[in-house]
Formats: structure tokens, sequence, C-alpha cells
């Protein structure tokens, strides 16, 4: 039988029960449709992810108190506070893979100025960190070696607080008080967004390391060091040069553990992304449920269509229409269906993920395989849950199909 | 058209016997029937029900096989065939008319008829012109041709499922109670219509139980109980289209 008039046959008896035909589509479009609008919002969220921890700096490397694992115990990162300025200052001394390093010394506390007050997070930085960051400032500057060496007072304040505390002015040169210190604001920072874990990075200011050690925190507590390479292909080089100048720093015996972590970006990154892609895949799972569901409704309309039509599947036996004539019928018929249904469940998909992203600002990225795999994921359906039922219509007697009322 | 010696006839049945739910409730619907119609004839099949007509039927529309006994149609031997050996046998050498029509509805009169062309694997109408128009033309229906059926009449509709018969040129058409469904007048022009196409030189076998459709036919074989009980001639043999004609007058 010619393919062309197969398919004809098929379009035909479908069209012929238009509203029965939408409503059993109707699961595989919910299915291919809800699978889309799930890959796109995880695709979506990774892609953001991944953005923002670019964000984070150029080929930044990270270097954290406490080692993730002594002796096959994981100990967390950040376990021993055992980071500390003659550290920082070694790595950029001996440093020969490392373009810029930089301490950082976390401390919260409420800045008083301009409109009001306001608490946020104080970062104590030296001046490489605004390379690092890859960070430039909206108005003003940032602070310099001599700000650093002769511990001055100054405060570059991040988007947020300046907005927030002076929203009609510009703060460059006004006074503040930080934790009752007063400083001189000397720069804005060009707002950054949110990270992955949804902080405001822009809510935040910046002073240097040495006067955040004089005036404010009052110990040497440092978070972490950062530094950057000078290309992403130095990364692996300079993890090992930073490792063991580390380890000479912490006067560490050969065979004894690292009491140190270090993380590039593509490790945050990765962490960050593997629990969006583990979120996005249990969605999709799910999603994929109801195109299995969709699956039976058409089996379901092709057995009842089977059993209505068995007069007609007699006459075409009685006519010369071999089983397998029957069978593909119904086949291509129920296939017909599932792909059409698969096709405007993409366009739904696609019409929801441009809305969703619209009305709510997620992220959805829309991957063109996608659209794909969907079609031949629901052809495979219609392949699937249609072959029962063309069989059984294969299989009739002609003799009682005919006789059939 | 005579029957020639050197062509097979186009059915001969020797000792064929069909018997359903072998075993102990085992009915035996044809019990040893002997039978050769030649081309070109117009043959009737009658009985009243349970004379084992419909099995008959069913047999030489190769849509059931014998038990026993041989069937050849047309010089080819149907014994032992497969299920698609059968459909294929079908669609090259039989054509159906039935008591329903049976057409598809919702499908025009012309994709109708050109229904068994699409299952047709001998390759014979392949990148040819259409037998369909010609076909309904011959049944009178040219101007019907994209008519559903239901828009069209019981006599109608039996010419379409003629044409559809046709299309293929079988060499036999096999029409189960062609007129069951039809007013008398309506039947006497579906008979005039088989007339006409037997007298082309088509072989026709009609099953019906009504005495003066089969007087239509040039033969009459009777059936009763699984066997052949009569098999003659038909002496005063109707002229369905004469019959037309007359009753136009009268009225």
């Amino acid at each position: 039988m010619r393919k062309r008039a197969l398919f004809g046959i098929a379009t035909r008896s479908i069209l012929r029960n238009k509203l029965r035909t939408l409503l059993t589509m109707l699961g595989i479009v919910i299915g291919v449709a809800a699978v889309i609008v799930m890959v796109a919002l995880g695709q979506g969220a990774q892609s953001m992810i991944e953005q923002q921890i670019k964000g984070l700096g150029t080929n930044m490397l990270m270097v954290m108190a406490g080692s993730t694992s002594q002796g096959g115990v994981s100990q967390g990162a950040g376990t021993f506070n055992r980071l500390t300025i003659p550290d920082a200052e070694k790595l950029a001394r001996e440093g020969t893979t490392l373009a810029a390093v930089s301490p950082v010394i976390f401390s919260r506390g409420q800045l008083i100025g301009g409109a009001g007050n306001w608490r946020t997070s104080i970062m104590g930085v030296s001046p490489a960190y605004q390379a690092i960051r890859d960070w430039s400032t909206r108005s003003g500057s940032f602070f310099t070696e001599a700000d650093l060496r002769a511990v001055r007072r100054v405060v570059v304040l991040g988007s947020t607080v300046a907005d927030a505390l002076f929203p009609d002015a510009d703060p460059v040169g006004q006074q503040v008080q930080l934790r009752n210190v007063p400083f001189t604001v000397i720069g804005v920072m060009t707002p950054k967004g949110q990270t992955a874990g949804g902080n405001d990075q822009d809510d935040t200011v910046i002073i240097p390391y040495t006067t955040a050690q004089a005036h404010l925190a009052g110990h040497s507590r440092i978070g972490q060091i950062i530094a950057s390479t000078f290309s992403p292909g130095d990364i692996p080089a300079a993890q090992e040069e930073i490792r063991s100048i580390m380890r000479e720093s912490h006067k560490l015996a050969p065979g004894e553990d690292d009491d140190f972590t270090i993380r590039n970006q593509d490790d945050i990154a990765a962490a960050a992304s593997g629990t969006t892609r583990v979120m996005s895949m249990l969605l999709a799972a799910i999603a994929s449920i109801s195109l299995v569901v969709g699956g039976i409704g058409i089996m379901n309309i092709m057995l009842v269509s089977v059993t209505e039509r068995t007069r007609e599947i007699g006459i075409r036996m009685a006519i010369g229409a071999r089983s397998g004539d029957v069978l593909a019928q119904f086949l291509v018929e129920s296939i017909v269906i599932s792909v059409a249904g698969g096709l405007i469940g993409i366009v739904l998909g696609y019409a929801a993920g441009i809305g969703l992203a619209r009305a709510t600002g997620w992220a959805v990225a829309m991957p063109p395989e996608a659209a794909l795999i969907a079609v031949l994921f629901s052809a495979a359906v219609g392949v699937f849950f249609g072959f029962y039922p063309a069989r059984k219509a294969a299989a009739l007697d002609p003799i009682q199909a005919l006789r059939y009322e | 058209m005579p029957a020639m010696t050197a062509t097979p006839p186009v059915i001969r049945l020797e000792a064929v016997t069909r018997v359903y739910n072998a075993g102990q409730n085992a009915v035996q619907a044809l019990a040893g029937i002997d039978l050769v119609i030649e081309a070109g004839e117009m043959v009737a099949i009658m009985g009243a029900s349970g004379s084992g007509k419909s099995t008959m039927m069913n047999i030489l529309g190769c849509l059931d096989s014998p038990t026993g006994g041989r069937y050849e149609l047309d010089g080819t031997s149907v014994t032992g065939l497969t299920r698609n050996e059968l459909a294929d046998l079908r669609s090259r050498k039989l054509g159906f008319v039935f008591q329903g029509f049976n057409l598809l509805s919702r499908t025009t009169a012309l994709e109708n008829v050109e229904l068994p062309l699409l299952y047709d694997r001998s390759g014979r109408f392949f990148g040819k012109e259409s037998p369909a128009p010609a076909a309904l033309r011959r049944v009178g229906l040219a101007e019907r041709m994209h008519h559903v059926p239901s828009e069209l009449s019981g006599g109608q509709q039996q010419r379409v499922a003629i044409a559809r018969a046709l299309v293929t040129s079988p060499s036999l058409i096999l029409a189960d109670e062609p007129t069951g469904n039809l007013d008398t007048r309506t039947s006497v022009e579906i008979m005039a219509l088989f007339q006409e196409l037997n007298a082309q030189g088509i072989t026709i076998v009609l099953v019906t139980h009504e005495h003066d459709i089969a007087e239509h036919a040039r033969r009459i074989v009777e059936m009763r109980d699984g066997r052949i009980v009569r098999d003659t001639p038909v002496a005063n043999r109707r002229d369905a289209a004469r019959d037309l004609a007359a009753a136009g007058a009268a009225a």
C-alpha cells in the first residue's frame, strides 16, 4: 500500500472526529509542553548560575581555611581558622601564575550616613580585589595600595547600600560611620546582581583589609583569600602553586593533610549547577509521566476506534487489505495523533516558557534539541500505545468484522 | 461470453466441507459440495437460513477456508493459503457486493470505489489512469462521484458498491443478498445492472432467498442442510430491463 495513501487515510479518519482527536491529543500536548517548560526552566536556571559564577570574577581561585577531607574524614571547608594576612602576602609575592591576590575579611555592621542607617556586610580586601572580581565603580574610584598601607578610613559602597542611604545624591566624598567609626566614601560599585544563592552582592561595603583589622574586627580572621590567574589555562598550575606555597606557609610536613581548601570557579559552578540539574531532571521526569498518561489516553481512544470501525475493517479486508495494511493504518493514525499533539505541545511549551520568563523574570533557556526529542518521544509514545489496538484490528476475522453491528 | 474449454472454470468445488467447532458440538455447515461455475455465468445460490449458503458465500469469497475438499478459484487452489495470500486473492480476483452496501461513510463515492486499488499488490494499476471514474460511469453514477453515501439513495449506494466490486476487473463478483435492503423497484433496477454487466461477460454469483430475484440469473443452485439439493438452469429468465420499461409504460 502506498505510504501517502496510508497517511491520507489516517489524517482523514482523525479529522472525522475532531473533538475526540483534540481531547486525545491533549494528554500528549500537556505532557510535551510540561517537559519543555521544565527543561527550559532547568536549563535557564543552570545557565544563570553559570553566568553568575563567571560574574564572580575572571580566572578566579579561592582559598579557604580547613580541608574538605582529613584522613578520609570530611571536615568541611572553613573548619579551622588558619588563613592569615602573611599567607596572602606570601601568595602575592611568590605566586608566578597569579595575577592578583587579595585576602577577604568578612564582617557585618551598621552603616550610618545620608538618609539614615543600613545594616550590611563589610569586606576588608586589598586593591587587587577589584581586578579579581572584575568589578568596576559606578562613580568615584576604588581605594589604592597607598590607602591600604596608610590604613585610611575610606569605603567603597555597593550599589544597594548607596541607593538606600543616598537615594538622590552621589555619595562620593560624604562622611559615613561604620560601626561608629567615621569613614569617607570614595566610590560606588556598579551593580552585580544576586548570587546563585539569592544573596544581593551589592548589599555590601568594601574597605582596605588593614583598616578592617585596625578599626573593626579587632582580629585578623580571614574568611578566604581570592586570587586570579593570567589566563584560564593557568588555573590547574596555579592551584598546584597555591597549594605548595600554602603548605610552606603553614609549615605542613610532607604526608600531612592540607589544612585549607582551594576551589576554582568551575568547582563552584559544578557544585551549584549540579543541584539545579538534579532538580530540573526531577521536574522533567515528573512531567514526562504526563506523557505516559497521554499515551494511555491514545491507546484507550484507539481501542474504542477499532471497535467502532470493526465493520470498516471488515470491508477493507474483504476487498483485499492484508492484516499488515490494517495494522499500518491504525498505527499511523496513533502516530499522527501523538506527533501532532507533540508539535502543538512544543509550540505551547515554548510559549509558556517565554510567558513565564516575562511574567516572573526567571531565566528560561529553550534548547532546540528538546523540541526534536519531544517529537521523537511522542512518536515513540504513538507507536508504543498504538501497537496493541492496531494489532487487535489486524487480527480481526473479516467474516465476524463484516457482520459486526 | 460462452465458456471455452481452454479456460479453467471460475469456480470449482470438489467435496467441500466446512465444520464449525470441531469436537463434540461440531456443526457441519457444508456437507460435501461439488460445484463448477464457468466464466460468464450468472448463478443464484438460494436457500433458507441455516442452509449453508452464507458459509458457501464466505468460502467462495476466500474469507473462510474449507475444512475438507478442494476449492479452485480461476485456476488457483485456495486450499491451505495463508491469511495474506487469501487477502491478495480477494484483491486480484474478487469483487464483493453486500446486503448492507458496506460503504465507508463520510467518504465520497469515488473514494469508496478507489479503495480496492489501494490494496492492490499486483501493480497493474500503477502509473495508469484510475479506473474508478469509469467504473462509476458503468453503473450510471458519473454525476454523483463526489457525493458521500448519506447523500445517496439506497439504490445509488448499492451502485457505488457494485462499482467498487468492478473496479479491479475481478474474475468473479460475489453479491450477498444485494437487494435485501432495497424496495422492489430499486431491486429490479439493481438486477438490471447485474444482468447488463453479465451480458458484458462478467461472472456473477449472487446469494438470495427471494425467488423473484434469483430468476434474473441464468442458473439457480438451491441448498439445504449444507448440501446442494437442486442445480438447474432458469427456464423463464426474467429480464429486469424489460420489466422496468413495462412498469414505466404502465405508470
